[in-house]
């Protein structure tokens, strides 16, 4: 069954059948409860689950996403909300030092079925804090396992995905996403969490991309398409573990690969795309590995520097057409 | 207290008013962007305690600062700036509504990761005890701010080390949509204090007298070295969390009940869906700032055609300040390097 749905209302789907099928999930966070989500992605869920599956909790990161982990620990499944990923660097020990060290250090005793969501991303002229793209701190962290959705169809799958995983997900979803509008098919059996997809098919250039970037991706490739540069654009749909095969292929059809990320470009998750693909297709490659990625600058508040710190259709053109004349 | 003191009291409640009244008006046509808090209804706790500290203390403030940064003197121009994004903004348009900072000042910024005032004001206080410098300083946060763990790890380095930090505690009773009895087990954050021995007490934050007073004895004993001391200002905001809240979760009585400490003329900017029109506005009362003229005027500590002059000026100021904002020049991208690099002192790196 198929319906049209905003990606807020995706991750509330998802949400809701998992609580209704599933008595060990709940939900914890700052106004998730009676106010329903500051991006109203729990909307709802208080008044039908009540306040001991849908929590408001203090301004207290720290813990109570600590809270989620030892409640995971006795195979609850919490899905903690944060109320954008800036905060999550007061989680960080609870993350990093709890959740995908506890199942490892302790001999492999015990499940980790937390999901940490989170939007991330620059969204319009909050200024430096709350601006960031963390994503590649979390990268690096083995038993770290991220999603990051792009179209309300992959919000609603992955949520559910993630939500049955016996292992600690961080859902990193995007600020300027939650109201875009897509078709959702609640029925079809979804993909591995972890597949990345070919979102349009070519054979002059890969571009890969994650999260809100697809969407530039997809409108850059348009725009390929009228200079007669037919592009494939890939989402990756997970940055850790990374589908290395499904990028691996298609750059053995196009040898060209241009990789656009939102982060800044030193040691984003760009570098690890390059590396790898460096490594595995330098055969096949008719050119470097191009990244199109953020400047490295914390975000300013003011809108036209904000936006020259990013990248946009142009610079993603720019650089495909660059590249191919290489 | 002498006529003047009274005066600029209530100048600055006003000025504030009108500041923030006309930053709603300014976000609604689109020419202030990003989230936008603003602080109609608790003029008293900024303006009692700023204008009792000396040009030496310093501010410690979190995203809902413009009228602390304008009661410390920093320009309503200056600020309109900022909040424009422009390029004579007091942080150069890089910071925006949420990060105003001006050093020259000691207005040690605005910072928006909820908790992230306590250690920075530690860290000032700490530089001012190794020194043994006369001064002290004033660290802001709301009621959900005291949640966070630094609350209590800076409370008690404070108070173990004796360091010169006065905590002001902005209680409005929202920690954005969660009432304070959802989110803190003790409500009364001052008696939190206690876990600290430090000294602490609850203050009417709506009454701008008791607030200076209160301000006024805690600085003189934290500046004498006794140690940290912490006000509780209970007080009400009027307008959503921030522009992007209507504030819908909050009782329609409740809001009455705060209101009929006096409105001022704030229904014709209308922007929060809870605003009341009018009407409603004159029949729930004064606010708090229109007691506090009607007091003075009853008092004769203030004449009708002073309390003009200073509503008159107080507006041909604010008009002045979004004239200068709205032609200074946008930043260009250099400018950003520049202040990411500001401290690099021309260090070839490699
Ligand atoms: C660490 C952190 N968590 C969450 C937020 C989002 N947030 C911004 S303001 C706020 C509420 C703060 O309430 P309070 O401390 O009472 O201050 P008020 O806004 O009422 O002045 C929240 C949850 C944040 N900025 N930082
Ligand atoms: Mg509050």
């Amino acid at each position: 069954m198929s319906e049209t749905l905003l990606y807020h209302q995706a991750l509330n789907r998802a949400l809701d059948e998992s609580m209704a099928a599933d008595d060990s999930v709940f939900i914890l966070g700052e106004d998730v409860g009676l106010y329903g989500g500051s991006y109203r992605v729990t909307e709802g869920l208080y008044a039908k689950y009540g306040e001991w599956r849908v929590r408001d909790t203090p301004i207290s990161e720290g813990s109570f996403t600590g809270l989620g982990v030892g409640a995971a620990l006795t195979g609850m499944r919490p899905v903690v909300e944060i109320m954008t990923i800036n905060f999550a660097l007061l989680a960080l020990d609870a993350i990093v030092n709890m959740a995908t060290k506890i199942p490892f250090m302790s001999g492999g005793q015990f499940p980790m079925p937390l999901v940490i969501r989170t939007p991330g991303g620059v969204a319009r002229q909050l200024a430096a804090q709350h601006s960031q793209r963390l994503e590649q701190m979390l990268m690096n962290v083995p038993g770290m396992r991220i999603a990051v959705p792009s179209t309300p169809q992959d919000a609603y799958w992955q949520l559910k995905q993630a939500i049955q995983s016996d292992e600690a997900i961080f859902l990193l979803e995007h600020e300027l996403l939650y109201f875009s509008e897509g078709t959702v098919d609640t029925r079809m059996p979804p993909p591995p969490m972890h597949r990345a997809l070919v979102r349009r098919e070519g054979d002059a250039i890969t571009l890969l991309a994650y999260s809100r970037m697809v969407l530039l991706a997809e409108q850059a490739a348009h725009r390929l398409v009228e200079m007669g540069i037919d592009a494939e654009v890939i989402d990756l749909r997970s940055l850790r573990p990374i589908d290395w095969r499904t990028c691996i292929q298609s750059v053995g059809k196009t040898h060209h690969a241009l990789v656009i990320e939102e982060d800044h470009r030193f040691s984003g998750a760009g570098a690890e795309i390059v590396a790898q693909l460096t490594e595995h297709c330098f055969n096949d490659l008719d050119a470097p590995v191009g990244r199109v990625a953020g400047l490295d600058l914390p975000a300013p508040y003011n809108g036209r520097l904000e936006a020259l710190t990013l990248p946009d259709t142009d610079r993603i053109v720019d650089a495909a057409v660059r590249l191919l004349e290489e | 207290m002498d006529r003047a003191r009274f005066h600029a009291l209530l100048r600055d409640m006003l000025l504030a008013r009108e500041f923030e009244e006309r930053a709603a008006r300014e976000y609604t046509e689109g020419r202030i962007a990003g989230f936008l808090h603003l602080y109609p209804g608790e003029e008293a706790v900024a303006v009692g305690v700023l204008h009792a500290a000396d040009e030496a203390d310093y501010v410690v403030s979190t995203y809902r600062e413009h009228v602390h940064a304008l009661v410390r003197g920093l320009s309503a121009r200056s600020i309109m700036s900022e909040l424009f994004g422009r390029r004579d903004g007091c942080s150069g348009g890089m910071g925006g509504s949420m990060h105003l900072f001006d050093r020259e000042r000691r207005f040690m910024g605005g910072y928006a990761i909820v908790g992230e005032t306590y250690p920075v004001a530690i860290g000032i206080a700490y530089a001012i005890a190794l020194r043994q410098l006369p001064e002290a300083v004033i660290c802001f946060f709301g009621d959900g701010a005291v949640n966070q763990g630094t609350f209590h790890e800076s409370l008690n380095m404070a108070a173990l080390w004796k360091l010169p930090v006065l905590f002001v505690c902005e209680n409005n009773r929202y920690q954005i949509g969660t009432e304070i009895h959802r989110h803190s087990a003790v409500s009364d954050v001052y008696r939190r204090a206690c876990a600290h021995d430090i000294p602490a007490r609850k203050v009417d934050g709506m009454d701008v007298l008791a607030v200076h007073e209160a301000t006024l004895e805690a600085l003189r004993r934290i500046r004498a070295g006794t140690g940290p001391e912490l006000l509780e200002m209970k007080t009400y905001r009027f307008r959503g969390h921030s522009m992007a809240d209507p504030g819908s979760y909050r009782p329609r009585a409740e809001l009455d009940a705060y209101r009929r400490l006096d409105p001022l003329r704030i229904a014709e900017h209308l922007a929060a869906q809870t605003y009341p029109d009018q009407a409603q506005l004159d029949a729930v009362g004064k606010d708090h700032i229109e007691a506090f003229s009607d007091r003075l005027q009853q008092q004769n500590l203030i004449t009708h055609e002073e309390l003009d002059r200073l509503r008159q000026s107080v507006q041909e100021e604010i008009e002045d300040a979004v004239a200068f904002a709205a032609s200074s020049p946008e930043p260009v991208l250099q400018e950003a390097w520049d202040a990411l690099n500001c401290n690099r002192n021309g260090e070839v790196m490699i």
